[in-house]
């Protein structure tokens, strides 16, 4: 039980070679998702009767030399907020419970077109509002390397699934960090694309100008595939960049030789940060440089004003996002009301959870008359400030290596009393998504046992320079080949 | 209008959201119906499901342009849709998507009859504040014979309709001239084609603002919202008895409550909805999911170049090109199928009076009778064109054929034929005529006497004679022909 | 002085359409007191003629063909619905004065 838990790619080479069906895949990772999922909540839901069905049609393609994609009949996992035709989607909240979906997410059927399997649903923060998967009906997900402490949020499931062996590889969706932060203390890969790389469409909003779908599994290459598969232009987001996509997979050569790498000054300081964090991210850098890579220091001056912008411009969007959960048309409504208004009040405060609650009341008042020039205009105009720092770091850098998150996994329960040590985990995070470029997170090493991420952010649209140097890596090192003792 | 004083100045601001004829919805592909079931025409994205995205109609777009420049306005390269946020069961989103700081249109004006529109009228500008584009609601159903107790229904087919809301400068003085307003603002709508503008279907949605003050004063009185009014005589109706109820209020040394009201128009007063307290805070903010409107300058220009002419411009050119009074031109003007159908017709005939006059007396007589526009009516401009040749060429009589024209105007048909089928031909024989002239002439001793005296006009007492005796077929050039020679020679 | 009172915390709360207990208000107000003093940090910053940034993307709005496509099924319309009657959604009776817009 000790070989290193399957990649996609090592299935794909299985199907291949013709020692496994996509049946066989399939279920295996279905029995380890019921075995697995009292001790992680990895999943919100499993779709076991689709998946088996599928899994049986990709082995007849195969059969018949019609294969999709390479993807073809490889298990993935889908967190919550991606809607599927005819199956639930909850954000693992109380107020969409029951909610079956009639259409399809564009990434579903990209998916689909691929050949890729979703086996399940993946436990999340309730509309990823969170860094710890701690806020969901479903129960707290949990780290596999460490199942009292949190696989980091809001796409902890995937995180744990990926991170557990449950299922090679999974979509997450990150609006301020919730792939990267999940990734790096899960010690799995997390690439956050482009804003308007992947389509948002059937993507259930939490800040639409943040939000932005990616993918998390063991290696870069794999990240590569799925990618390649769920990414470019859609005419149904307004959002949607109608550029080509590149062949992801075909550029992972392992050289990074002459790849300018940017060290920002204001995010290797030593104040807020785990000493041992840093170390092992700076030992990863001093890795990437003997492969090839020159480090150079550059600036981001603004960075210590990214979380107070993050978190009014979420909070703002979140709260005008959240307002069609009113108990008309889907989802939870409240019994018994009399009236119009007792029926909003009492079906949305008992749908939500404090933390969306929270949130949107936060972002009410910012947004209310009297206060938007001083909290929202003003959040905006510093989030220009923040593009422009990117602008001027990539001037002189091709890309920026930082902590993915200050620490390595928490305790279950140890930030949830005070929001605001929750919010300023995100530290690292949230400038990619202010400024709409990409960032990937690779398990780079560990502190105390628990995974540590490396963060490399990327000019916009160039997904494939991160992708490159994250391979590169890997290729010298094999943290990401670890696996949990706790996995089943 | 008895409480009001002659030194009290009406204001009155409107505001008229007007459906756009689209096929589909503003920011959906769901199509634009009328009168489906419940719940018939919608989308994911007009249910507001979670995870769908709104993506912009081209051809609303291009309407709204239109529309800013048939009045004159200043349409911007770069507009923003922005979030209202309110919750109401018939807003599916929780919010409108609208245009706020940043619509596609300011400025403009729209050209109102005033006085009593005969001769030589007076116009008046009304200036525009703004045109901005925005989504429509769904429908609540509150009648509880359709909804039980206790309940109301939603219905999301309108949820999404693309509108215009077009806002006027507060410049109307009277419950006339905003009558007159939105008269001429659908007049152009529907010229330009952007609407059907129809009242009755909710195509043409009217919100007033009024509030008076003392002549000679420049500030604004505080000012109450009418909701809904949707016809125009329900427009006057409600303005008239809001400002009485202003009038009366200040009268009695009181001060007038900014609110929203609604008309009872069985009672002729109006009604107070809620009272404003404070302004409603719908905390606007631009839609993080569609990214600023852009537009270049030729895509403005290609509109303006596809832009048909206005009423106002066709008015003058056909009072020059045809002669016509600024009377007749205005009404011939008044809708663009009447105009076009006017040109078509004047074209065929060959000479704009005769056709202008069939048309406005006898044509418009027959369309208001039965309830039609010029567009649903069956009569064609050759049709109309051949009709008033026949009478021309004496071949058969106006009388007959002003008999014809709402049979034409509701069936159709070939005016020829129908003249043969009918037995209407003129009477021309003049062996037939002549016996009819010397009967009457007999007949009618003493007019003789009178005309050989010198009373030219009796001739005319004569030919109606002849005209009652042959049925009204006798043709009139050749009966006035026969009686001069009969009159004079003796 | 707190940045924000629980009597603004209630009006929020209304605007948002959730309704909080008293103790539920008074820890909203201490929360997001704290979180407004923390975002206090931002009135550093010179933002004098600086453009606000709505969208990171530097495009136009696209626009689609003005072509419809028929609705969904009204029963998959429906599906979801906590109450209906025939295609109709039914929510508890509008009371005056809950108009919203
Ligand atoms: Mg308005
Ligand atoms: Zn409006």
């Amino acid at each position: 039980m000790s070989e290193p838990l399957a990649t996609l790619a090592s299935m794909r080479e299985a199907l291949d070679a013709g020692a496994a069906s996509s049946v066989d895949l399939v279920e295996g990772c279905l029995a380890r998702a019921r075995a697995a999922q009292d001790a992680l909540h990895a999943f919100a839901g499993l779709r076991e009767e689709g998946a088996r069905a599928e899994a049986a049609a990709a082995d007849a393609r195969r059969a018949s030399g019609a294969r999709r994609s390479p993807l073809d009949g490889l298990p993935v996992a889908i967190k919550d907020n991606m809607v599927q035709t005819g199956e639930p989607t909850t954000c693992a909240s109380r107020i969409l419970e029951g909610f079956v979906s009639p259409y399809a997410a564009t990434v579903v059927e990209r998916l689909e077109r691929a050949g890729a399997i979703p086996i399940g649903r993946t436990n999340m923060d309730e509309f990823a509002m969170g860094s710890s998967t701690e806020h969901s009906v479903y129960g707290a997900a949990r780290n596999p390397w460490d199942r009292a402490r949190t696989p980091g949020g809001s796409s902890g499931g995937s995180a744990a699934a990926v991170a557990a062996g449950l299922v090679p590889g999974a979509l997450g969706s990150d609006t301020g960090g919730s792939i990267r932060q999940p990734a790096s203390l899960s010690g799995v890969v997390g690439l956050k694309p482009t804003y308007g790389r992947v389509s948002r469409w059937g993507l259930v909003a939490f800040a639409s100008s943040l939000d932005q779908i990616g993918v998390m599994a063991h290696t870069a290459a794999d990240c590569a595939w799925l990618l390649e598969a769920i990414a470019g232009h859609d005419p149904r987001d307004s959002t949607s960049l109608p550029e080509p996509v590149p062949r992801y997979g075909e550029t992972l050569d392992g050289d990074v030789s002459g790849l300018v790498l940017g060290l920002p000054r204001e995010y290797f300081v030593e104040e807020g940060v785990d000493p041992e964090v840093l170390s092992t991210v700076r030992a990863a850098v001093s890795e990437l440089e003997r492969a090839g890579a020159k480090l150079r220091e550059v600036s981001l001056p603004h960075t210590r004003y990214a979380v107070a912008t993050y978190y009014l411009i979420a909070t703002a969007e979140a709260s005008s996002n959240l307002a069609r959960y009113d108990g008309v048309r889907y989802g939870h409504r409240a019994a018994g009301v009399r009236d119009l208004t007792e029926m909003y009040h009492r079906t949305r405060s008992e749908g939500f959870g404090a933390e969306v609650k929270r949130r949107i009341v936060l972002g009410t008042y910012v947004l209310s008359a009297g206060y938007y020039d001083a909290y929202y205009r003003k959040a905006q105009q510093v989030r220009t400030l923040l593009r422009r720092d990117f602008e001027e770091a990539f001037r002189g850098c091709d890309a920026i290596a930082t902590p993915t998150t200050p620490e390595t996994a928490f305790r279950i329960g140890s930030k949830t009393a005070d929001p605001l040590t929750m919010y300023l985990s995100d530290v690292y995070t949230v400038s990619a998504n202010l400024a709409g470029i990409p960032g990937i997170s690779v398990p780079c090493g560990f502190a105390q046992g628990l995974p540590v991420g490396l963060q490399l952010l990327g000019r916009v649209l160039d997904e494939a320079t991160l992708l490159r140097i994250a391979d590169a890596f890997q290729a010298r090192t094999d943290h990401h080949a670890r696996r949990p003792a706790e996995a089943p | 209008m008895s409480a009001l004083h002659s030194d009290t100045e009406v204001v009155i601001g409107l505001e008229v959201h007007a459906q756009l004829r689209t096929e589909s919805k503003l920011f959906s592909p769901a199509p634009v119906t009328y009168g489906e079931p419940p719940n018939h025409s919608v989308h994911p994205i007009c249910l507001a499901l979670p995870g769908v995205l709104p993506v912009l109609n081209e051809r609303a777009v291009t309407f709204a342009i239109r529309t800013a420049l048939a009045t004159h306005g200043a349409v911007h390269v770069r507009s923003v849709f922005a979030r209202k946020n309110y919750f109401y069961p018939d807003l599916p989103k929780g919010y409108q998507i609208s245009q706020y700081e940043d619509p596609i249109a300011t400025g403009g004006w729209i050209e109102i009859p005033v006085g009593d529109g005969e001769g030589d009228a007076a116009t008046r500008r009304i200036g525009l504040t703004r045109i901005h584009m925005e989504e429509d609601a769904g429908k609540s159903i509150h009648d509880s014979d359709i909804t039980g107790r206790d309940a109301t229904h939603v219905d999301l087919n309108r949820s999404g309709v693309p509108l215009l809301e077009i806002v006027s400068e507060p410049e109307l003085r009277s419950p006339a001239e905003a009558s007159a307003y939105l008269r001429a603002l659908r007049s152009i709508l529907r010229y330009i084609e952007v609407s059907d503008a129809d009242m009755e279907k909710g195509h043409f949605r009217c919100d007033a603002n009024v509030s008076l003050r003392r002549r000679g004063e420049t500030r604004l009185g505080t000012r109450t919202e009418l909701k809904n009014l949707n016809s125009f005589r329900f427009v006057e109706d409600a303005l008239d008895a809001e400002i009485q109820r202003q009038a009366a209020v200040l009268d009695a040394g009181g001060t007038v409550q900014q609110a929203t009201l609604a008309y009872d128009p069985d009672q002729h007063r109006t009604r107070v909805l809620r009272i404003k307290e404070n302004a409603d805070d719908y905390r606007y903010f631009p839609d993080p999911d569609l990214v600023p409107l852009v537009l270049s300058d030729e895509q403005i220009e290609r509109v303006r170049a596809e832009l048909p002419e206005l009423a106002d411009r066709k008015c003058e050119r056909f009072r020059s090109q045809f002669g016509l009074s600024l009377y007749d031109a205005r009404l011939l003007t008044a809708s663009r199928q009447l105009a076009d159908f006017f040109e078509a017709a004047a074209a065929i005939h060959g000479q704009p009076k005769p056709v202008t006059n069939w048309l406005l007396r006898d044509v418009l007589q027959a369309l208001r009778e039965q309830g039609r526009e010029i567009e649903d009516a069956a009569i064609t401009p050759a049709a109309l064109a051949a009709l008033i040749r026949l009478v021309d060429e004496g071949r058969t009589t106006a009388g007959s054929a002003r008999g014809l024209i709402p049979e034409l105007v509701e069936r159709g048909g070939d005016p020829e034929a129908m003249v043969r089928e009918r037995g209407l031909e003129a009477v021309s024989d003049a062996g037939v005529l002549e016996g009819v002239v010397d009967e009457v002439l007999s007949a009618q001793a003493e007019h003789v006497q009178r005309y050989r005296a010198g009373e030219k006009q009796v001739l005319n007492f004569l030919m109606g004679q002849v005209m009652r005796r042959t049925g009204g077929k006798a043709n009139a050039a050749r009966v006035r022909e026969l009686l001069a020679g009969k009159l004079d020679d003796r | 002085m707190p940045r924000i009172t629980r009597a603004e915390v209630e009006r929020v709360a209304v605007l948002a359409r959730l309704s909080v207990s008293d103790e539920e208000a008074d820890r909203l107000a201490v929360e997001l007191d704290e979180l407004l003093e923390y975002v206090e940090t931002l009135r550093q910053v010179d933002t004098r003629d600086v453009e606000p940034t709505s969208h990171v993307i530097p495009l136009a709005t696209p626009m689609r063909e003005d072509r419809a496509v028929p609705g969904i099924d009204p029963e998959l319309a429906l599906a979801n619905a906590p109450e209906r009657q025939g295609t109709a959604f039914v929510v508890p009776k509008v009371i005056d004065g809950e108009d919203g817009g």
